[in-house]
């Protein structure tokens, strides 16, 4: 049979076959899983049926635990039901997983398996997940490649209703589920073959149904729950029968013939290594190579490891087996192995007890962990293996592909092995996430995959950061079929999309001698040699480098094509590397673009294609001289006045060595400093605010709105311009309260991401020229130096007197630092003005529990975080625990600080005749409303510590340790909506009903955008979003409203673009009241499909419109007046003139107008009766009287 | 009475014709327009340069942060096909042709020589049976002369002329240094009206932000009297329907229209202002005065105060200045 070829990720190839065997899909994104959940919702919304013609159900629900139940109940009754998932939600299956299990119900979950978070979170792939449902009952299948996630996923489905077993089918995440592959597609005629109807309707006939009714479910007792626990084994002992028997089908289908254990490599071989995942095709590349020089190497990959077939296991095996070596992709803490390598060490003990094994004798077992969060794994680290396995004392429990200092036991990569086709093209591009590199290289990719014989592989890599982030993009090809699941390290191709990464990263490093450089310049072929760092020199002299450049921006620049060089690059390579004749291969670029951009109309096309025509002329081959000529080096990656831990591991970290740093230099706990941002000048901002002290009124709200702390304000005595250097601005303060000091705003140069929010926002004018303001941007390059000796001085000025600060104003609150600086959010963000202010606010004494999601991601995520402390060493103590507990984890933080503010207390009283009775006093009896309150406390708490110095007891040593939290302290609960309104709102309703005094910041964005726009319950009505893609039927949830139906929760819903003062009397408020708190924040986002640069603009037009209506519910009020404050007009404004400036609104007029309009007037009218129960609720006093 | 008019050779039940306005936009307001007695209808502008804008801006914000980070590849699902070239104007004229009997003039305004002859062709395959072009040129550049703006202008009509076959008309400004002789050139170029004037927008400003504020001003009656004093003088001296525009509010706004030459008179703003009924009371009205001044039809009235047909020829030429000079002689 001739199969479709198509050129696709492992998501999609699971998701292909999942969607057509099902009917009832359950979703809720989690990264990697999350593509599958969106094919699928796609394609329901496209109407597309499966295999029996129907469409299926595609539901979001509110949390994987969500997806699970509702699966479990789709099953229960009788449907085909499927969910796809990783890590943390995997997890949250697990009670369900059980459940559905010892109901024996067939049903699928497809999982790319992720790390489970532990020490820190990661996004990336190992087993851990998985291996923490082994107990489930569930069967486990695993596939290594992206043709095997589809065949895999097509055996679950058949297994699961033969065998009655529920299937976790899984494959690693990133490695698998994002790597794109040249693969068969599995066409319907073959995939409802291998589907049992007879089981279909057997398994229909067990469901729920009042018309034949049975209950399931019940409460058994200790005199039958066992028995009837042990009662399902038989359907365990057939499993892995009907397992290899759906293998079987399905190679005599396609050809393609899997086993349960498969095993690879010599028939005689004496050494084999046992593992599965993707890990196993980069083994399985080293062992076919090894073969080749004759060494006797062999592998098993596992590909259904529960139920675990002892039989079919040792029946893979050589008898010549003497050392067996088992790699596992997970960690478990203190077991005496790691399960795989148990599992197998307890099934050779079996069958060689029974005589079932080839070998008489038991083989020696050893273990070895690798990949821990897609580590990367190449055929030099199977080298090692097979290479220690020789040894007399091989080592066991090691890791291969770290340098584990601490213990030793580890095996060093070999790495001048090189198992992969010399044949094969591999490339690497680096670009920006805003040039189009990434899109254009899948494009490359397909046609290569679609148009010409060669097999493909397209794997890309990201930035940790949001804003000005760099990609990655490894590409293969070849005669060959392709096993490298690791990133392309030797490469004959090397692209360089941007020019600034030239002093930023090594990019030559894995070039291969004679291969090819093309380098994007803006400077031509006379000039470009001398404009490169020493280093880039002297690698494409040693490494005789074919040195191709071309100026691509000019290129954008004539065709529209503004800052996307995608397919100026992707002509360059087509061109360069000769793999199609040169027409051709620009009659394929025309074809993708078409394919691509044609349904965004012709004119997207046309730009698209006068670019690939105008490219090839100023495409140009370099010469260049055979030795270094340049003038400069690259700079280190941190300032050599940064701290020990920075120099050593961050800014390894920040160049791109990170996978060479030893297990030493880590924490042991995962505790990490803060203010590492402040040391990553990442220099991304090609324009920076310029400040105009003339025009400027000294307003504070550039400030304020920055929302990466890049522009900041101080007021100083005129003494301190002493050393001030020449270009450094300050000018008289207007205003008594610093009369006779001096005022300044200052922009950080290298921090800045230029978007430009605070010209914006500034009101100032030019008298002559409106066009300029008080600050306008100017070209950063030519100012980067000076900026950064003033940046510099400007911070060593003296932070103001906290008590004097008026922090109530806008003014006032930007002389406070920001302990949040220089974050990784994206450029223009609307969430990380709040943190900022936050922490401007409060930061000295403020504990933040944050959800996961954005503010985890741009608040935590290596290599340098935003969280900062001021010089008397007081911070923001940072923690993220999940995404569902926030609410909860936030909550024992208050209960700690309550606890120890108690115990404190007691424990000064105790000591009061040590003590002396005034200091006990005041200790006892501090207001700590105020900054000036603050500071007399911590006095107090200093001369007590003074005082506990000199004395001694068990009370003393009681209190030593908490003597600080005698200062109060701020507790602050931060997510987004994802969290807030879905996964853990159960959790925050506790939390908010608790009556305990903590600050809950909801940053709603209206969307998940930290996984790619999903609809979450606080997307409007007509938004479009993933999951909604024909536009959110239903009125977004009022979870402002909900909480205020307590009575006894401080609510503000804030937008500090319609309204700054607003917002931080809401801040101030809330932190004061006395219990819990709750501010809904509304945070434009890229999501949105705005002009970041207008998003405060959008923020008035929110509040304007009605959309976001602004208030306070103060419970403090209540009894003498009406707790809740309309803050914000009545609509004044048609909603369609806010909505339609944003395209995930004004994307449905174009794809379906007639229901963009009709939920348009549904959202219209509702805008308009929400106002009007807003306005009747600030008339109640809630002591039963109206306040008319 | 017989109110009935020709219109670029289309026969016109009465010379009220609402103009391009965004009730064109709904089908049911077009359908009570008829209803209220209008005897055409233009509809709103087709704007190329909006549907390119629009056609980049959604593909700028689709892109621009997709592929940038690990855990987002995209944010906005796919929607298959979007609606992004004339469709949806061309499916409106479509649904007005099917809704009204009256005929039904499409309105164009486009950047590109291309966008301008594919529009119109478009427009006469949807079912319009006259097209007007709506051309704005604001000349900004001074090195450019009269003479090449004037050419600019002639170029668009001949280029849509010879792609339709249907009826065309200019819908011009005022800020030609020759009217007449512009007036006669489109004609010969193949004008079948000319629509006096394109009331262009003009930007104001919001003097506390010193900001300049786009602003949409609806006319007054008093707007009437530039176009009335340019259809009296080429009443007469061109080949061409004259369609009168800007500040026809009452019956007697289109009345005085009528007399000085013009085969239509076009209402917006006032529909605006007072819905789309008050048509109904203008064509009351009209009857009313025609026929309490003994006119037969309107055909007797047009074109009897025109500068050709009134007693003093010279009141069109003067400026108000001279007339008051004039007055006190």
């Amino acid at each position: 049979m001739q199969f479709k070829k198509v050129t696709i990720d492992g998501n999609e190839a699971t998701a292909h076959v999942a969607y057509r065997l099902s009917e009832v899909i359950a979703i809720y994104p989690i990264t990697p899983s999350s593509n599958m959940g969106e094919w699928a919702d796609a394609w329901s919304a496209e109407g597309k049926p499966n295999v029996w013609g129907t469409v299926p159900s595609v539901v979001e629900m509110q949390s994987e635990g969500g997806a699970s139940g509702a699966v479990h109940g789709a099953v229960a009754t009788g449907a085909l039901s499927a969910t796809f998932t990783a890590s943390q939600g995997l997890l949250l299956m697990i009670p369900n997983m059980f459940k559905i299990a010892g109901e024996l119900t067939p049903c699928c979950l497809h999982v790319t398996a992720r790390t489970v978070a532990s020490h820190a979170l990661s996004i990336f792939g190992d087993h851990s997940d998985v291996m923490a449902t082994r107990s489930t009952g569930f069967a486990l299948l695993c596939s290594n490649s992206v043709q095997e996630a589809m065949d895999m996923a097509l055996v679950a489905h058949s297994a699961t209703l033969d065998s009655r077993l529920p299937f976790l089918h899984f494959f690693d995440g990133f490695r698998t589920s994002h790597e794109l592959m040249k693969v068969d597609l599995l066409p319907d005629e073959i995939i409802r073959k291998m589907v049992n109807m007879d089981a279909v309707a057997a398994h229909r006939a067990r469901a729920l149904s009042p018309d034949h009714p049975t209950m399931k479910g019940t409460a058994q007792n200790p005199d039958v729950f066992f028995q009837a626990r042990e009662s399902a084994n038989a359907y365990y002992d057939k499993c892995p029968g009907i397992v290899q028997a759906a293998m079987d089908k399905l190679g005599e289908l396609t050809g393609r013939k899997y086993q349960l254990f498969d095993y690879v490599g010599a028939k005689d071989a004496e050494r084999v290594i046992v593992m599965m995942g993707s890990g196993a095709e980069a083994a399985e590349e080293a062992v076919t190579h090894m073969n080749k020089n004759g060494e006797k190497v062999g592998l098993v990959k596992v590909r259904l490891y529960r139920p675990f077939s002892v039989k079919d296991f040792v029946a893979a095996l050589p008898s010549t087996v003497k050392t067996i070596t088992v790699l596992d992709r997970t960690k478990e803490s203190g077991a005496l192995g790691d399960p795989l390598y148990l599992d197998v060490i307890g099934a050779l003990n079996e069958a060689i007890a029974a005589g079932t094994a080839p070998v008489k004798t038991m083989p020696r077992v050893l273990g070895g962990r690798y990949g821990l969060s897609s580590k990367e794994f190449r055929p030099g680290m199977v080298k090692a293996v097979y290479d220690d396995m020789k040894a007399a004392k091989p080592k066991n429990h090691f890791v291969v592909g770290i340098i584990d200092d601490v213990s030793g036991n580890y095996l060093p990569e070999d790495t001048h092995f090189d198992a992969e086709s010399p044949k094969a093209f591999r490339g690497l591009f680096y670009g920006l996430g805003s040039d189009g590199t990434v899109g254009a290289n899948k494009n490359s990719i397909k046609i290569i995959g679609e148009e010409t014989q060669n097999y493909c592989q397209g794997y890309f890599v990201y930035d940790s950061k949001k804003a000005g982030t760099i990609t990655v993009s490894h590409l293969r090809f070849g005669p060959e079929p392709i096993r490298s699941t690791y990133l392309v390290n030797r490469a004959n191709f090397v692209a360089c999309h941007q020019w600034s990464f030239m002093e930023k990263y090594e990019m030559l490093e894995a070039a291969t001698p004679g291969a090819t450089f093309l380098v994007n310049s803006p400077f031509g072929t006379d000039r470009v040699w001398d404009e490169m760092p020493q280093e880039v020199q002297a690698a494409i002299i040693a490494k005789k480098l074919k040195l191709f450049v071309i100026d691509a921006p000019a290129v954008a620049q004539k065709t529209g094509m503004g800052s996307r060089l995608n397919t100026i690059m992707q002509t360059c390579f087509f061109a360069i590397s000769n793999i199609l004749p040169k027409d051709e291969a620009i009659a394929k670029i025309k074809a993708a673009a078409k394919k691509t951009y044609g349904a965004r109309g012709d004119e997207v096309v046309k730009k698209n294609w006068d670019a690939i025509d105008q490219t090839l002329a100023h495409l140009h081959e370099v010469k260049y001289p055979g030795t270094v000529t340049s003038k400069f080096r690259r700079p280190p990656a941190v300032a050599k006045e940064a701290p020990e831990f920075v120099q050593k591991v961050t800014a390894e970290i920040i160049a791109g060595r990170g996978d060479k740093l030893p297990v030493s230099v880590f924490p042991v706990d995962g505790t990490f400093p803060l203010s590492t941002t402040a040391w990553e000048k990442r220099n991304i901002a090609l324009e920076i605010p310029v400040w105009d002290p003339e025009c400027c009124i000294q307003c504070g709200k550039c400030s304020l709105v920055c929302p990466h702390a890049a522009i900041r304000q101080k007021v100083f005595e005129p003494k301190f311009m002493k050393d001030a250097p020449a270009t450094f601005k300050a000018v008289p303060y207007k205003g008594k309260e610093y009369d006779g000091w001096n005022y300044s705003l200052q922009t950080a140069p290298e921090d800045c991401t230029g978007c430009a929010l605070c010209v914006e926002i500034c009101p100032a004018k030019n008298k002559t020229e409106a066009k300029y303001k008080a600050i306008n941007m100017k070209a950063q390059l030519p100012l980067r130096e000076e900026e950064r000796k003033n940046y510099s001085f400007f911070l060593n000025l003296p932070e103001a007197d906290r008590r004097a600060v008026k922090v109530d104003t806008i003014k006032g609150s930007q002389f406070l630092q920001p302990l949040f600086e220089y974050s990784g959010a994206c450029a223009g963000c609307g969430e990380t003005p709040y943190i900022k202010l936050l922490s401007q606010l409060f930061g000295d004494r403020s504990l933040i529990a944050n959800a996961t999601g954005c503010s985890s991601i741009y608040g935590g995520n290596l290599p340098t975080t935003p969280y900062a402390a001021n010089k008397e060493g007081r911070g923001i103590a940072w923690a993220n625990s999940l995404f569902e507990d926030n609410a909860e984890f936030g909550m024992g933080y208050r209960l700690t600080m309550d606890k120890f503010m108690e115990l404190g207390k007691e424990l000064v009283k105790k000591l009061e005749a040590q003590l002396g009775s005034e200091l006990v006093t005041g200790l006892l009896n501090a207001a700590q409303k105020s900054e000036a309150d603050i500071a007399e406390q911590r006095e107090r708490v200093a001369a007590l510590k003074d005082k506990l110095a000199r004395m001694e007891g068990p009370e003393v040593a009681l209190l030593k340790p908490i003597v600080d939290y005698l200062v109060k302290k701020s507790v602050w609960i931060v997510g987004g909506d994802g969290w807030a309104y879905d996964i853990g709102y159960g959790g925050l309703d506790h939390v908010l009903a608790s009556g305990r005094n903590v600050n809950v910041l909801v940053l709603d964005t209206e969307v998940y955008s930290n996984t790619g726009g999903q609809m979450s319950k606080s997307t409007p009505k007509g938004a479009v979003a993933k999951f909604a893609a024909a536009g959110k039927p239903l009125a977004k949830k009022d979870l402002a409203m909900m909480a205020m139906t307590y009575g006894s929760v401080y609510v503000a819903r804030v937008a500090m673009g319609a309204n700054d003062v607003h917002t931080i009397k809401a801040f101030l408020e809330a932190e004061a009241y006395e219990g819990p708190s709750l501010i809904v924040a509304y945070s434009h986002c890229i999501a949105h499909g705005i002009n970041m640069v207008k998003g405060f603009e959008q923020q008035k037009a929110a509040v304007n419109s009605g959309h976001w209506p602004l208030f306070r519910y103060n419970p403090a009020l209540s009894g003498t007046e009406a707790p809740m404050k309309l803050d914000s007009k009545p609509p004044k404004q048609p909603l369609s003139e806010y909505i339609y400036n944003e395209t995930r609104y004004k994307m449905l007029t174009k794809s379906d107008p007639a229901r963009a309009s009709a939920l348009l007037a549904q959202a219209q009218s509702e805008v308009e009766a929400r106002w009007q129960v807003y306005e009747q609720l600030q008339t109640v006093n809630f002591t039963g009287k109206s306040k008319n | 009475m017989d109110l009935t008019t020709t219109y670029m050779g289309l026969k016109l039940k009465n010379p009220l014709v609402p103009s391009s306005s965004p009730l064109m936009g709904k089908l049911d307001s077009v359908r009570a327009m008829e209803d209220a007695g209008a005897s055409a209808v233009v509809l709103h502008s087709l704007f190329e340069e909006q549907i390119r804008h629009e056609a980049h801006e959604l593909d700028h914000y689709l892109t621009r942060d997709a592929e940038s980070f690990q855990e987002a590849m995209s944010y906005f699902p796919a929607l298959g096909e979007y609606k992004l070239g004339p469709e949806e104007y061309l499916e409106h004229i479509r649904k007005v042709k099917t809704a009204v009997e009256i005929p039904v003039i499409a309105s164009l305004n486009g950047v590109t020589t291309g966008g301008w002859t594919d529009y119109a062709k478009k427009m006469e395959t949807a079912g319009a049976d006259a097209l007007e072009l709506n051309v704005y040129l604001v000349a900004t550049d001074p090195k450019e002369t009269g003479a090449h703006v004037e050419e600019r202008y002639l170029a668009i009509l001949k280029e849509v002329k010879k792609s339709v076959k249907i009826p065309v008309a200019m819908k011009i400004g005022p800020f030609f240094s020759s009217i007449p002789n512009m007036a006669v050139r489109f004609a010969e170029a193949g004008a079948a009206g000319l629509v006096l004037f394109n009331r262009f927008y003009q930007p104001d400003i919001n003097l506390e932000s010193r900001e300049v504020t786009p602003n949409v001003v609806l006319s007054s009656s008093s707007s009437s009297r530039l176009p009335m004093r340019w259809i009296a003088i080429l009443h007469g001296k061109v080949k061409a329907s004259l369609a009168a525009s800007s500040g026809i509010h009452t019956h007697e706004d289109a009345i005085k229209m009528l007399m000085v030459g013009a085969d239509v008179t076009m209402m917006t703003s006032a529909l605006m202002k007072h819905g789309v009924w008050h048509l109904a009371s203008v064509r009351e009205a009209m009857t009313q005065w025609l026929e309490q001044h003994e006119f037969q039809s309107v055909t007797q009235l047009k074109g009897s105060l025109s500068q050709k047909s009134c007693a003093e020829p010279a009141a069109f030429e003067r400026a108000n200045y001279m007339k008051a000079l004039a007055s006190l002689g």
